[in-house]
């Protein structure tokens, strides 16, 4: 099922958590929001659901307006941050509890009821611990069963505020590659709620990158990463330099006193080399070489100053034998110029 | 009485704490500590319970059961199970829908609400009793109407089943709200997406989660509706067999010299301030575990 979101503006008093909202969801699509703390994402994901209401605005499914359905009505799957289990029932009755709760016509029998919590137990790979109360499970473990208690109800959309935000760095990891697994298998249409962006360019068909209740950006990771269109964007994918800069007659000049422009380079597109070469570089010093992890990371300051990050390869700095407090000459590869205010 | 045993009781940590030699005092400043604490319980709480069964009982058996054959003793106790059975429903239906709304939503006029629920926490019972007497008694405000319809509250059992609701009004809020409170919204929104009704997710989700210190609350709420003086003793009018509660009747049996007929019946109120120990022990000890599970399921977790 897709869903259209139309001019959704939500104030929590005189905070505007969303700003007129448009967003496209197609049939189908993993789509992650993605965006710092307080940007608004998880309020347009409770809206989706129902579990908010906007001030105005319109939700449609398939094109069908169902702002005013109340969640229940709507026939979502809601994965919380925190799991949500309910902590009195066991594995078992926490997937079957959305197959139980309907209305005695439309309820499943017994020997349904136990077939599909089964069959999601298994996709889970959770079927030794149906009798388990989820204060027994570990965090990844939990997660899957929220997962798979959504999925019970065979919704039309699958909608997960911060998945893996309260698991480790490893659980986290395997469970995104699972959730992709898992959509690839079962082609719901799903959103899922993030701040990590490099959850969100693994796992997601389509990235919205949310700021200060506005979407910034929407497109395929590779679009948002390789052709961000604002500085914010930019900025919150990946990690960045960031010099003041002027555009005169089509040259970028950095110029620490221009306040015209903002430039960024990303810490794997600047060069390391003892000499200068082409038509622009810079000096700095070395002050901190990090040569742990396939990247090496140098920390350098700039001729006026500024600190400046660098990545580098193994090779490339094996062969410059880079040391503490060396000279050195910084040739950016590309550079990313924005105008200061607003979007360029 | 039973309320004050138990809020002593709670601060007690829980078991399984162990005092790392760093922070504990020397022996002699210990021993003192603790037996300063059993000598202060003993006289205060142990020996004034063992006095009321010893004196119900230092008659025999038979002088026991023969304080309940006096018909207007039955009457006490029927009259107190009345008000009781009358109040704790009502005030068990109004706290769970109290703590309920002042848990999870937010409203205008939130805090008054809270304040007006402890209300009859700082207002002394007699003026509880009083506030019946001065609405409804003869030169109360709506005395002479009701008189006039013959409708009889002061001095009569709807002026008793009225204070006693007054005066137990706060305690299953109370207990249920910061349970509530600590709980969130997030079971119930999840009860709600999977297509529970309203009532649905109450009776499958929030309730199951609370019903601990709902018992708890309904049983101290009992234990102050059968054992509350002050308040219902203003608007009784201290008929025999009609409109004496189990309190005031053993004030009466004892100012009457009766002593083993006061004490055995003082004794049944005793005995329910017992029962209210056993069940928070229980509800504790089960709220632990919980507990307990989780931390476990939480370090499992992290590894």
């Amino acid at each position: 099922m897709s869903i259209e979101v139309r001019g959704i503006t939500k104030r929590f008093g005189q905070f505007a958590a969303l700003d007129n909202v448009d967003l496209d969801i197609p049939d189908g699509q993993l789509v992650a929001l993605l965006g710092p703390s307080g940007s608004g994402k998880t309020t347009l994901l409770r809206i989706i659901a129902g579990l908010e209401f906007a001030d105005c605005g319109t939700v449609q499914f398939d094109g069908k307006d169902i702002s005013d359905r109340t969640a229940r009505e709507r026939r979502v799957g809601f994965v919380f941050q925190h799991y949500a289990l309910f902590r009195h029932m066991t594995v078992f009755e926490n997937i079957a509890f959305g197959l139980r709760v309907r209305p005695r016509k439309f309820r499943p029998s017994e020997e349904q009821i136990r077939a599909k919590v089964e069959e999601l137990l298994r996709l889970i790979q959770l079927q030794n611990q149906a009798r388990r109360y989820p204060s027994q499970l570990s965090g990844g473990q939990r997660q899957r069963v929220a997962l798979a208690r959504a999925l019970a109800v065979e919704p039309s959309v699958l909608l997960l505020d911060e998945p893996f935000g309260s698991l480790d760095a490893k659980v986290r990891q395997e469970l995104r590659r699972w959730l992709r697994q898992l959509h690839d298998e079962v082609h719901i249409t799903s959103v899922f709620v993030t701040h990590d962006q490099e959850e969100a360019l693994e796992v997601a068909d389509r990235v919205a990158v949310m700021n200060e209740g506005r979407i910034e950006q929407v497109g395929s990771p590779d679009d948002v990463y390789n052709h961000p269109a604002s500085s914010f964007v930019y900025n919150f994918l990946g990690n960045v330099n960031l010099f003041h800069g002027r555009v005169d007659d089509g040259t970028t000049y950095i110029d620490e006193s221009a306040s015209g422009h903002l430039l960024f380079v990303r810490p794997h597109l600047l060069e390391i080399a003892r000499q200068p070469s082409g038509p622009t570089y810079f000096r700095a010093t070395t002050k901190h070489i990090n040569s742990a992890g396939p990247l090496v990371k140098v920390e350098a300051v700039t001729e006026w100053g500024a600190p400046v990050h660098v990545e580098l390869s193994q090779e490339r700095f094996h062969a410059l034998q880079l040391v503490k407090d060396e000279a050195v000459f910084i040739i950016p590869k590309d550079i990313a110029v924005f105008e200061k205010s607003g979007n360029s | 009485m039973a309320g004050s045993i138990s809020s002593t009781i709670r601060s007690v940590p829980a078991s399984g704490f162990v005092a790392s030699k760093a922070t504990s005092e020397p022996a002699i400043v210990r021993w003192l500590l603790i037996a300063t604490a059993v000598l202060f319980l003993g006289v205060f709480l142990f020996l004034p319970l063992a006095v009321v069964f010893f004196t119900a009982f230092h008659k025999g058996v038979a002088g026991y059961l023969r304080a309940f054959q006096d018909p207007d003793t039955l009457a006490a106790i029927r009259l107190t199970l009345l008000a009781a059975g009358i109040a704790v429903p009502l005030n068990m239906v109004f706290g769970v829908a109290a703590a309920w709304a002042i848990g999870k939503f937010e409203f205008v006029g939130k805090s008054l609400l809270i304040t007006l629920i402890d209300l009859p926490f700082s207002v002394s019972p007699v003026v509880s009793g009083l506030i019946y007497v001065l609405l409804f008694g003869l030169q109360g405000l709506l005395g002479p109407w009701l008189i006039a319809h013959g409708i009889r509250i002061i001095f009569a059992v709807p002026g008793i089943v009225l204070a006693t609701i007054f005066v137990t009004f706060p305690f299953v809020a109370r207990e249920l709200l910061p349970m509530i409170q600590a709980q969130g919204n997030d079971e119930e929104e999840a009860a709600l997406t999977l297509g529970a009704s309203g009532w649905q997710t109450f009776f499958k989700v929030t309730l199951p989660n609370i019903k601990w210190a709902l018992l708890y609350g309904v049983i101290l709420c009992n234990a102050r509706a059968m054992g509350e003086f002050g308040a219902v003793s203003v608007v009784s009018g201290h008929i025999r067999g009609l409109t004496d509660t189990m309190p005031l009747h053993i004030e009466i049996l004892y100012n009457d010299y009766q002593f083993v007929s006061a004490f055995s019946v003082a004794s049944l109120l005793a005995l329910l301030a017992l029962l209210t120990l056993v069940v928070k022990s229980v509800g504790e000890w089960q709220s632990r575990r919980q507990l307990a599970d989780q931390a476990a399921g939480e370090a499992k977790e992290s590894q």
